[in-house]
């Protein structure tokens, strides 16, 4: 099979998804097969793509050529096929997850959600395999769209509201910060392809490059960098499955993506080295991580914590790229599978709870790991993939990012990593500590959530420790990322 | 008899004869008929026409034989061929659309007039595009315009009769400040042909009567194009007409007067006198930047949704006047993109504001809660109407947009990033709008599927379409905008 045609596939499969799940929606049981069924050819799909990628040489896919000199392009690189593996091993999960979380919660209208969530799984391959910045954007915006219904799901008031600060923040950075950022770029470089060694060398005074690295940081609001994060606790009202998938997974990732490829691609490795705002950059994300994890401390709501653990772990990928050493750039690579993992792992826990006891509260939570002691375990190991304790993924996150910050003598680093350290195990280790030891309060659930429900998260956590214990193959590939080095 | 030579009258011709036939026949059946046809053979023609103009270059038509410069000229080159398919595309669109909408909307026997009359605007914007010759541009602007202050009249609403009346004493004045200038210009040159002027014109240009005619023209033609403040007639004048009476103004007649000023300032004064001694960017740019940010911001708090994307006409205006103020190959090729990408953004939008009217007989927001589960397609077209005019990738919109951004970087205008920013920001508020209370809010009564007709929809999503495939497949927009835009800037002084 041509690497072409690879490409097209993995874009066009999860269309077709959603338009046949719309087409069956009265036929409930042969919908949900099609929404098992589909993620797991497209997982088929992805690592033929990866394994044709290292095996040959790298496909490009050129759709149509909207302005002239500029292509919508498709291209296969180390980067972008790992955001792709990630997002297409986690999908099937994530949708046994969905079909058993929605029945269980007796959801409406689970058709248009399962279609959304095709079509946001669409874009965010669309986005993983873009080949230049013009190609990049249009996805960013076309997952921005596909997700929003996702976020408003319920349809409630509240939900509306959340939604408005979901799509303003999100369009408000994109459209105000990242569009005209790249139409600098096209203005100064001529080009917006992906290139190794960037293209922006010497092509624009550092002062503007100044500038035009802070659009892109801010403009890429999916990376939610403070202070564009509002729209990531905001998206909390979503039903969990959503949460898991699209904002552990799917649209953060797609954040630090875009950043890790603007940073390695756009603007090169080298080129950053000697810029000042490198450090400025350096700054907002360390910023981001201990503000983030102080806010997690005072949250009582289990899923808001979560969403600001997750903003705090995104600034890991950023501080990665910016402590400017090879080994914490692949640190960064590295993070945004263990995150992945750890923390849809989390999510799904949180839902679990919430299927099978309606508790969302931390201070609820005393004594349920006795009565669902696999969702707890499980959750267990997610924290501590997010701490970064052995035998989890993050711990190689971390380890990356010390040895890293070590060798480029990056004190300020160092001690980032380690008070955040800090304060991610103080707010997580209590609600491990409440739910193994604490006096139960309230209502217990009856015992765990239905298996549709509590499989995907064992499988999730597995993955965990398994890339803890085996992390060779995604190495490899990240080796192959230039700038990178282990 | 050789059809191809007349291939640059055909468009302005046909509308023009046809209207009186209309009349003379009666019934409105008839009337829409031959108005049908007449747009479809101008389409034909104007297509036809373009690849003329492609093939053997500019094309010098004298009417009736009698030589330029004495003579009525028509001068066709690449943008007044592209301006001409655009008018005679939307014409077929509307008029395919039209019956059932006149039918919910203006009485049976004021149609056969709705009919001629606009043909008589078509003939009127096409003569403006292809004319060559400064005066007949003005007798045609009369004609269009006299012609739509009598199509609005027709609307249903009463204050159409005063939204009426107050774009003809609006109009009358550009009118005749129009007028003014070009008696100005002919007093210092002794003639009317645009060619002609260009040669004559540096030769008189420091003298403060041409300056005076350079003045009345742009201000007249500023008000046709409803530039800030100027544009106080549009949004009455697009809100209370009929539907495809708004459809075809919006789409069409402010292009057509934005077309005018772009020839005037390019091809007959040049972009030295204008922007150089005349320094027009210094009014045009302040006004064209307050007219996208109040345009938009005032837009948002419309419950009446015509009036609401008659205000974004406005701001969408004040980006094309931007990029034609900046005086350079992007900008100007990113405001002749625009002009012909507006056209199907609006198009689209007014279109389906008139389905929706016709099914639930209002097109206030405050009525259409849940309006998209009882009519999905209609408000599925509006709604990518609004991605173009906000820019969203994929859409004709965004492919201006970018433009516009480009030009704006390479030259360095920095203070105009936000302003156009800002503008994208505030129709994605007041698109949201739209789509929150029509997709999101619980139908008052009973949601059921009530589509509006096939002769509707078809006309509406066929613009829809067009404005997806303009945003991937650009070579005829984008390819004709930057050859007609490089014609303009190296052809003029």
């Amino acid at each position: 099979m041509s690497g072409q045609f690879l490409i097209g596939a993995t874009l066009i499969l999860p269309l077709l998804g959603a338009g046949l799940i719309l087409l069956l929606r009265r036929h409930a049981g042969v919908r949900d097969a099609l929404v098992l069924l589909v993620p797991l050819v497209l997982l088929a799909v992805v690592l033929q793509l990866a394994q044709h990628h290292q095996q040959e040489t790298p496909s490009e896919l050129i759709l149509a050529t909207p302005i002239p000199g500029l292509d919508l392009v498709f291209l296969t690189e180390p980067l972008g096929l790992l955001f792709a593996s990630v997002a297409a091993l986690l999908w099937p999960v994530a949708a046994l997850y969905s079909i058993g979380y929605l029945r269980a919660n007796n959801t409406f209208r689970q058709s248009r959600f399962h279609a959304f969530f095709a079509l946001a799984i669409a874009s965010a391959m669309g986005l993983a395999l873009a080949g230049n910045l013009l190609t990049l954007f249009v996805f960013y915006e076309l997952l921005t769209l596909s997700t929003y219904p996702l976020v408003v799901h319920n349809g409630d008031r509240k939900s509306l509201c959340a939604g408005r600060t979901y799509l303003g923040v999100l369009l408000l950075s994109s459209l105000g910060l990242l569009l005209p950022a790249i139409v600098w770029t096209w203005a100064a470089a001529d080009t917006l392809t992906f290139t190794p060694g960037g293209i922006l060398q010497g092509k624009l005074p550092d002062s503007q490059l100044t500038i035009l690295l802070l659009l892109f940081l801010f403009g890429i609001g999916k990376a939610a960098l403070m202070p564009i994060h509002r729209w990531l606790p905001a998206a909390m009202v979503a039903p969990t499955p959503v949460s898991a998938l699209l904002h552990a997974v799917a649209v953060v990732k797609a954040g630090v993506f875009s950043v890790l490829k603007v940073a390695v691609y756009v603007f090169g490795t080298d080129l950053l080295g000697e810029l000042d705002v490198s450090h400025w950059a350096f700054g907002i994300a360390a910023f981001t991580t201990l503000s983030a994890s102080v806010i997690a401390l005072r949250q009582d709501n289990l899923k808001r914590r979560l969403a600001y653990s997750t903003i705090g772990q995104l600034a890991y990928v950023a501080l990665g790229v910016f402590i400017l050493a090879p080994l914490s750039l692949t640190a960064a690579a590295f993070h945004v599978a263990a995150h992945a993992f750890g923390k849809i792992t989390l999510f799904f826990a949180a839902g679990a709870i919430y299927t099978a006891s309606h508790k969302t509260e931390i201070s609820q939570l005393g004594g349920i790991g006795r009565r669902m002691p696999w969702t707890l375990a499980a959750f267990s190991v997610g924290a501590a993939s997010m701490i970064g304790i052995p035998p989890a993924a993050g711990f190689l996150t971390k380890w990356y990012l010390l040895l890293g910050a070590w060798q480029s003598e990056h004190l300020a680093a160092i001690l980032v990593i380690t008070i955040s350290t800090l304060l991610n195990t103080a707010y997580f280790v209590p609600i491990i500590y409440t739910a193994w030891f604490g006096k139960a309060i309230g209502q217990p659930p009856p015992g765990e959530a239905p298996p549709m429900v509590v499989i995907p998260l064992v499988l999730t956590a597995g993955l965990s420790v398994l890339l803890f214990f085996v992390p060779g193959p995604l190495i490899q590939l990240i080796d192959l990322i230039p700038g990178t080095q282990t | 008899m050789n059809w191809d030579a007349h291939l640059a009258v055909y468009a302005v011709v046909l509308p023009l004869l046809t209207a009186p036939l209309c009349v003379l026949f009666g019934g409105r059946r008839l009337a829409w008929l031959l108005s049908l046809t007449a747009a479809l053979l101008g389409l034909l023609s104007s297509i036809g026409l373009l690849y003329q103009v492609h093939q053997s270059g500019e094309i010098h038509y004298a009417l009736g034989g009698w030589p330029a410069p004495w003579g009525i000229e028509y001068r066709v080159d690449l943008l007044s061929a592209f301006m001409l398919l655009l008018i005679s595309s939307i014409a077929t669109v509307v008029f395919s659309y039209a019956p059932r909408s006149v039918d919910a909307e203006v009485g049976p026997n004021r149609q056969v007039g709705l009919y001629a009359g606009m043909l008589l605007v078509y003939a009127g914007l096409s003569g403006i595009a292809v004319t060559g010759d400064v005066f007949n541009a003005f007798v045609f602007l009369e004609i269009a315009s006299l012609a739509s202050y009598a199509l609005i009249s027709l609307g249903s609403d009463r204050r159409a009769l005063t939204a009426a009346f107050q774009y003809l004493v609006m109009g009358s004045l550009g009118a005749t400040f129009i007028l003014i200038g070009i008696g100005f210009l002919y007093m210092m040159t002794g003639t009317l042909n645009f060619s002609d002027l260009a040669l004559r014109l540096p030769a008189v240009a420091g003298a403060s009567t041409t300056q005076a005619g350079f003045a009345f023209l742009t201000v007249g033609l500023a008000l046709k194009v409803a530039m800030f403040p100027l544009h106080l007639w549009l949004p009455n004048a697009y809100s209370h007409a009929p539907t495809i009476v708004s459809t075809f103004l919006a789409a069409t007649s402010t292009k057509i007067a934005a077309y005018l000023l772009v020839r005037v300032i390019f091809s007959v004064f040049g972009s030295e006198f204008t922007f150089g001694q005349m320094s027009l960017h210094h009014i045009l740019l302040p006004l064209a930047s307050v007219a996208v940010i109040s345009g938009s911001l005032v837009a948002v708090f419309q419950d009446d949704l015509k009036r609401m994307f008659a205000y974004s006409s406005v701001a969408q205006i004040g980006y094309i006047l931007i990029g034609i103020s900046l005086n350079n190959h992007e900008g100007l090729t990113a405001s002749i993109l625009h002009l012909f990408n507006h056209a199907l953004m609006k198009g689209a939008v007014f279109l389906a504001l008139g389905a929706i009217a016709w099914r639930i007989g209002s097109v206030r927001l405050s009525d259409m809660a849940g309006l998209g589960r009882r009519m999905p397609w209609t408000l599925g077209a509006l709604i990518i109407g609004g991605l173009s005019l906000i820019g969203v990738p994929l859409t004709a919109g965004f492919i201006n947009k970018w433009y516009l951004l480009d030009a704006l970087l390479l030259h360095d205008w920095w203070l105009l990033l936000p302003i156009i920013a800002l503008g994208s920001l505030l129709a994605v508020v007041y698109l949201w709008r739209v789509i929150e209370v029509s997709c999101f809010r619980p139908c008052p009564t009973d949601c059921q599927r009530t589509e509006a007709p096939a002769s509707l929809l078809l006309p509406t999503w066929g613009l829809a379409f067009a404005n997806l495939y303009f945003g991937i497949d650009t070579r005829l927009t984008l390819g004709n905008a930057e050859a007609a835009a490089t014609v303009l800037l190296g052809g003029a002084r």
